[in-house]
C-alpha cells in the first residue's frame, strides 16, 4: 500500500469519522449537566462503606473484580516484556562504565530519592481517603528507586536492586490480591466483597478491605515497573549486539577483576559479569558463575 | 449547551490516528497509539464533569457537596493503567524488531519480509 493511498484511506474514514462522532457529541448529556445516576450511586454506595475516596471505592469495593482483571493485565504484560527483552544467545553483556554525575545532580537525586519513596508509600498507604492509591504510588515507588540511577550510575542501581526479590513481589501482589478476595469467600460472603469492618470515614483504618486492595496493588505495580524498567535499562546500559564489542568493550574493564580471582579459571564463565542476577535462560553452571562475579564485585568496591 | 470538550476528544483521537497512519517510526508510532488513547481520557473526564463540581473525595470536603462522577474517574485511572502496560510491551517488540531486521520503519520492514 502505497504511501498517498494510506493518506487517502485515512482521511475518507477521519473524514466518516469525524461527521459520525460530532452527531453523537450533540445526543450526549450536555457537559456538566447533573444527571449522574452511576455517580450519585456510587458516591452512596462508598459513603454507606466509609471511604472517603469514591474512586478508590469503585475500583477496590464495587468494580475490585475489574480491577483484579486489570492487574492481571499488568501481570501480563511485564512478563511478556520480560520475556522479549530477554538476553538472547548471540548477545553478551558489558559491565557498565562508571559515569561522570555534575554533583549538583548527585546531591539533587540523592536529596529527592527518599522524598520520592516517602511519597509513594504515603499515596499507597491514603488510597482510601485522599487522592491516589496502589497504582499512583506504586508508580511512584518504583521511580523513587530510579533516581539512584541519576545520582550515580548503573551498577549502583543494581546492587540496591535485587531484581528476583522484585520479580517476587510482583507475583506476590497479584497473590495477595486473590488471597484477600478468597478470605471473603471464606468469610461466608461473595469473592471479593468487602468483609472488613469500614471504621471510622476518612481515618487510615477505613474502607474495609480498600487498604488492603490498595497495597496489594502497590506492591504489584511497584515491582512490575522496577522490573519493566530493569529489562529496558539491560537492553540499554548493558547487553550489547554482537560485532558491537570490539569497538565500544573497554579492555581494562574485562581484565580487572581477574587479578584478584586467580588464574585458571575459564573464559565463559567471564561472560555474565555485572549482570546483578542470574539469568534464567542458562543452566544452573551459568548463574552460579554470575552469582560468583557478583560478590567479586563486591569484594572489589 | 456546548460539546466542545467531547469535540476536543475527537480531534484529538484522528491526530493520532493521523500520526500512526502516516508514521515512518515505530517508536513514533506507539508514541501516537498513546495520543490517540488519551483521547478517551478526555472523553471521560469530559462525560463525567459536573458544573461546579469538585473530586469525589471526602475526606475534607462535606458529604453532601457536589461532585464530578467518580465512575468515569475509576474507569480512567484503569484506561491510564492499560495504556502504559501496551506502551511497554509494544516498545519491547520495537526493539526486538529492531535487532531482528535491523529497521524501525514500518514500511521496510514489509519489504524485508516480502
Amino acid at each position: 500500500m502505497s504511501f498517498r493511498f494510506r493518506l487517502w484511506v485515512f482521511l475518507v474514514g477521519a473524514a466518516g469519522f469525524a461527521v459520525l462522532f460530532a452527531v453523537a457529541c450533540f445526543g450526549l448529556p450536555a457537559f456538566g449537566s447533573g444527571h449522574h445516576p452511576y455517580g450519585v450511586r456510587a458516591v452512596r454506595a462508598s459513603l454507606n462503606h466509609h471511604t472517603a475516596n469514591v474512586i478508590a471505592s469503585v475500583n477496590f469495593d464495587l468494580r475490585a473484580f475489574d480491577t483484579l482483571g486489570e492487574e492481571t493485565i499488568l501481570f501480563a504484560a511485564v512478563l511478556g516484556a520480560v520475556v522479549l527483552l530477554r538476553q538472547t544467545q548471540d548477545e553478551r553483556r558489558k559491565t557498565p562504565e562508571p559515569a561522570v554525575v555534575h554533583p549538583r545532580v548527585r546531591r539533587f537525586a540523592l536529596l529527592t530519592l527518599p522524598l520520592a519513596l516517602l511519597v509513594g508509600l504515603y499515596v499507597i498507604a491514603h488510597g482510601q481517603i485522599s487522592p491516589g492509591g496502589g497504582f499512583q504510588g506504586g508508580v511512584v515507588t518504583a521511580t523513587a528507586l530510579h533516581l539512584l540511577y541519576v545520582a550515580s550510575d548503573y551498577r549502583a542501581l543494581e546492587r540496591v536492586r535485587p531484581l528476583t526479590v522484585y520479580e517476587i513481589g510482583e507475583a506476590a501482589g497479584e497473590a495477595a490480591y486473590v488471597v484477600t478476595g478468597f478470605a471473603a469467600v471464606l468469610a461466608g460472603s461473595a469473592f471479593l466483597a468487602n468483609v472488613l469492618p469500614f471504621g471510622t470515614l476518612a481515618t487510615l483504618s477505613s474502607g474495609g478491605t480498600v487498604p488492603l486492595l490498595n497495597a496489594a496493588i502497590g506492591l504489584e505495580v511497584a515491582s512490575g515497573v522496577v522490573v519493566l524498567l530493569a529489562r529496558f535499562l539491560d537492553q540499554a546500559v548493558e547487553i550489547e549486539e554482537p560485532g558491537e564489542d570490539e569497538e565500544s568493550g573497554d579492555p581494562r574493564e574485562i581484565e580487572k577483576p581477574r587479578e584478584s580471582q586467580g588464574p585458571g579459571k575459564p573464559r565463559e564463565s567471564e561472560e555474565p559479569r555485572g549482570c546483578g542476577r542470574p539469568k534464567e535462560s542458562e543452566g544452573p553452571e551459568a548463574s552460579g558463575a554470575s552469582r560468583d562475579d557478583d560478590n567479586r564485585d563486591d569484594k572489589r568496591e | 449547551m456546548t460539546v466542545l470538550p467531547y469535540l476536543v476528544a475527537g480531534w484529538i483521537f484522528l491526530i493520532g490516528v493521523y500520526g500512526l497512519v502516516t508514521s515512518r517510526n515505530l517508536i513514533h508510532a506507539v508514541g501516537c497509539l498513546a495520543v490517540t488513547q488519551s483521547s478517551t481520557y478526555v472523553l471521560l473526564l469530559a462525560v463525567g464533569y459536573r458544573n461546579g463540581g469538585t473530586a469525589p473525595v471526602f475526606s475534607d470536603a462535606p458529604t453532601d457537596s457536589r461532585v464530578v462522577d467518580p465512575v468515569v474517574q475509576a474507569l480512567a485511572l484503569t484506561d491510564i493503567v492499560v495504556g502504559a502496560t501496551v506502551t511497554a510491551l509494544l516498545l519491547a517488540l520495537v526493539l526486538q524488531l529492531r535487532k531482528r531486521h535491523g529497521t524501525v520503519d514500518p514500511d521496510a520492514l514489509s519489504e524485508l519480509k516480502g
